[in-house]
């Protein structure tokens, strides 16, 4: 089982009262925290919420925007919604699966990309589009962009690496 | 800002931020989430650079306002007072800008809207024909408001039907008004709104819930973001409205988190609203006690069912329950609970302030007011567009949305998302309202509008959905589940030129059997995409069966990558993006497409400017 940091898990579980209405906003909160929902803090969100410990992997693995594995450093939500699709995303994703070296959609060796399909993040008039970290939208993307979006977020997150050595040797561990 | 501790308080202070309402030039810029993505950040930071340089910053206001509908030109602004329209602004027009308003608002003639047809320029956004033909009642205040700040709200006239309400009315007579005023759950299925409401006031069970559905999972489909991004107080107040319609004491908004601007902007609306006394304990110095929660979906389609939602809610997974029992009887907590759309809450202040008559007065016999689309997909006009129920494909398409790119032809439009169809470009003068794209064997659903011209392979699109939804399907129910795995893997066969005549009986069958059998709406749904494609272009599905052939050269098994050697000029930039090094040739002299190798990525038509690059 992978190192979990897990004084970060109380102050988190503190915000909520022991409610069953409270799992889904407690495990979004946990995936934010971690990038992914490690074993041993579900296990304490079981306990804490006296949910059983199978219904919170049934929630788990139910929604999409949970994963029980760490997502990479910038995750690529590629829009395949309709207006998307007819406009050419598929090609697009194509592309960029292919430059970051992944046979489908999931999270890249060194832990830098995830790439992920989301069906209309709602800019249906710039489509193609793709959202990076939850913020930044690229409009009217084509094969050709394809390059220089993943150039500018790979510069992104090798730049603290300098900075902070630890957490480059923690990526790489 | 102050705590109202009346409902005429309001009226009064709209007077007052009216009175203190300065003749100063504002700028406001569309900060929605399309216009965001188009650079409207960078503008509006070069715009407020600008002013600070020139010492404007007291003479010149800044505003950041909701989604203006227009995403294709974004960013798009108003400079007021004068209502000038400029679009497709970039960082470095700020200097103009901010000079021509200094210069007695002499327009900056490049940012003005150009006309295709005419080459005209346009002064203002009414005259702009994308704008002309529409009838902007939930949207038209978008442009006018920073949604982050509830006085702009007031200022044009917001919370004004609440507090008619708690003064003026009954319970029962927002109900009847509601009723008597036609509108329909905006949600896609268009059950009655005063309807549901009658209904859940003959419970005796306390307490009841109040729920609004901003699980916006059509993809395709954005109007209910651009609302709550734009003018979440308009939303609120129809909830409290029907807080207390309903005598609910507590509602929750369930919005997706692929939204999260407009999880912002809604909970710095209820704030707001808490902190203005419009919400919580006592609102408005009345007995009414009311308070909003805001959930964030966790990425699930199938949640926009209503009884899956109410799970999700629950913090449960969002599987469907059979209905009967109805939401309104058994709800949430297994208490009776109304959900409605964003939409149809936002319609109700609008009722209230203009009267159900008169909202009944717009729009055909059975669907009343107006409804919200997006237009997108091959169209030159994309973004959202609100006109009255009844108005035809044709005036859509040609007149709001400007016609297909590139001279192309019209082959379909596909309206209601997953759970939808596609009508043919033939049935274009059909009017739209929810009967009439019903019996076309499509349905209105959320309002997602995408064209399709005759590049778009309508096997692969019903490919697509069935794709989606087999994703999508909360695997409860047996038809849905295996159903549309069913139907994916056989489109999958014929897409890829595998399939047989039979196959299309097949496909018909199965349809129909997933239609009758699911548990919920989902699967009740999920065949329209095939099925109406089935009935309309059955010629293309049979190309690709019987002649090997993807008449809108789509799908990539059935077709060749070439090139011209007559038209190429051998300028080596498709051989620098080819992904698979399947472009041989020299410099200058004309290419070749290796076709063992070439993974018909199509990057090199993207890149070839003579268009040498041919598909067979």
């Amino acid at each position: 089982m992978p190192q979990v940091d897990m004084e970060k898990v109380e102050p988190l579980l503190e915000q909520y009262e022991d409610q069953r209405l409270n799992l889904i906003p407690i495990l979004q909160d946990v995936q934010e925290t971690y990038r992914y929902l490690p074993e041993l803090v579900l296990r304490r969100i079981s306990k804490k919420l006296r949910v059983p410990l199978t219904e919170v992997y049934q929630v788990a693995t139910f929604y999409r925007c949970f994963s029980l594995v760490p997502r990479g450093k910038h995750v690529i939500q590629v829009c395949l919604g309709t207006a998307c699709h007819v406009r050419g995303a598929p090609r697009v994703l194509d592309r960029i699966l292919r430059d970051l070296k992944l046979p489908h959609a999931g999270t890249t060796e060194d832990l830098q990309f995830t790439v992920e399909t989301v069906r209309c993040i709602g800019c249906c008039g710039l489509a193609p589009v793709a959202r990076v970290d939850n913020a930044n939208t690229h409009p009217h993307l084509t094969q050709a962009k394809v390059g220089g979006l993943l150039k500018k977020y790979q510069e992104k997150a090798e730049a603290p690496k300098a900075a902070k050595p630890d957490e480059a040797s923690h990526a790489k561990a | 800002m102050l705590k109202l501790k009346s409902p005429h308080e309001i009226k009064e202070l709209q007077l007052c931020l009216e009175a203190s309402e300065t003749t100063r030039p504002c700028i406001s810029v569309c900060a929605g989430s399309g216009c965001k993505a188009s650079g409207a950040d960078n503008v509006i930071a070069s715009l407020r650079k600008e002013l600070e340089k020139r010492n404007l910053a007291g003479t010149i206001d800044l505003k950041s306002t909701g989604c203006h509908g227009f995403c294709e030109k974004g960013p798009v602004m108003i400079v007021w007072p004068e209502k000038v329209f400029y679009n497709g602004v970039s960082q470095s027009d700020a200097k103009d800008i901010v000079a021509s308003v200094m210069n007695g608002h002499k327009p900056v003639e490049k940012l003005l809207y150009k006309d295709p047809n005419t080459g005209e320029r346009v002064l203002h956004e009414h005259d702009v024909p994308f704008y002309a033909r529409q009838q902007r009642i939930l949207f038209g205040n978008n442009g006018k408001l920073d949604p982050k700040d509830i006085r702009d709200y007031i200022k044009v006239g917001g919370y004004h039907a609440l507090g008619h309400v708690l003064t003026d009315f009954t319970p029962e007579q927002v109900v009847e008004s509601v009723k008597r005023s036609g509108l329909r759950g905006r949600g896609g299925a268009g059950f009655p709104t005063g309807v549901k409401w009658e209904a859940l006031r003959k419970s005796a069970v306390r307490p009841r819930y109040i729920v609004c559905n901003a699980d916006e999972g059509d993809p395709g489909a954005f109007m209910d973001r651009s609302l709550l991004e734009g003018n979440p107080h308009s939303v609120i107040e129809g909830i409290i409205i029907g807080g207390y319609a309903l005598e609910a004491k507590e509602a929750y908004v369930y919005v997706r988190a692929e939204y999260p601007l407009a999880v912002e902007h809604l909970s710095v609306a209820i704030q707001q609203a808490e902190k203005a006394g419009l919400l919580g304990d006592n609102i408005l110095g009345t007995k009414m006690s009311f308070r909003i929660h805001l959930v964030q979906g966790a990425g699930a389609f199938v949640c926009g069912e209503e009884t899956a939602l109410l799970a999700s809610i629950e913090g449960k997974v969002g599987e469907p329950n059979p209905r009967p029992p109805y939401p309104v009887q058994k709800g949430l907590w297994g208490k009776p609970t109304v959900i409605n759309n964003v939409k149809t809450w936002a319609s109700v202040p609008v009722i209230i302030n203009k009267g159900a008559d008169w909202y009944a007065s717009i729009g055909t016999e059975r669907s009343k007011g107006t409804m919200v689309f997006s237009l997108v997909g091959k169209i030159n006009n994309t973004g959202l567009v609100e006109v009255p129920m009844g108005i035809t494909l044709r005036e859509m398409i040609y007149e709001i949305g400007g016609g297909i790119p590139k001279g192309k032809k019209l082959k379909a439009i596909q309206i209601g998302g997953p759970s939808g169809g596609c009508i043919p470009a033939s049935m274009i003068d059909l009017p739209i309202d929810y009967e009439a794209l019903t019996q076309a064997g499509s349905m209105m659903g959320s309002g997602g509008m995408v064209v399709m011209d005759e590049d778009t392979c309508m096997v692969d699109l019903a490919r697509y959905f069935m794709e989606f939804l087999e994703e999508e399907s909360c695997g409860k129910c047996f038809p849905c589940r295996e159903g549309t795995q069913r139907l994916k893997d056989i489109l999958n066969r014929i897409s890829q030129g595998k399939g047989t005549e039979e196959d299309l009986e097949l496909l018909d069958d199965a349809g129909w059997m997933i239609k009758e059998t699911s548990l919920c709406g989902l699967g009740q749904t999920a065949p329209n995409p095939v099925l109406s494609t089935l009935r309309y272009f059955r010629d293309e599905y049979e190309a690709h069966i019987r002649d090997k052939k993807c008449p809108a050269k789509v799908c990539r098994e059935l077709i060749v990558y070439e090139i011209d050697e007559t038209i190429c000029d051998g300028c080596h930039a498709c051989v620098r993006v080819c992904a698979s090094e399947a472009i041989l040739g020299e410099k200058d002299k004309p290419h070749e497409i290796e076709s063992g190798k070439c993974i018909k990525c199509g990057a090199c038509i993207e890149v070839c400017q003579p268009k040498a690059v041919l598909v067979h």
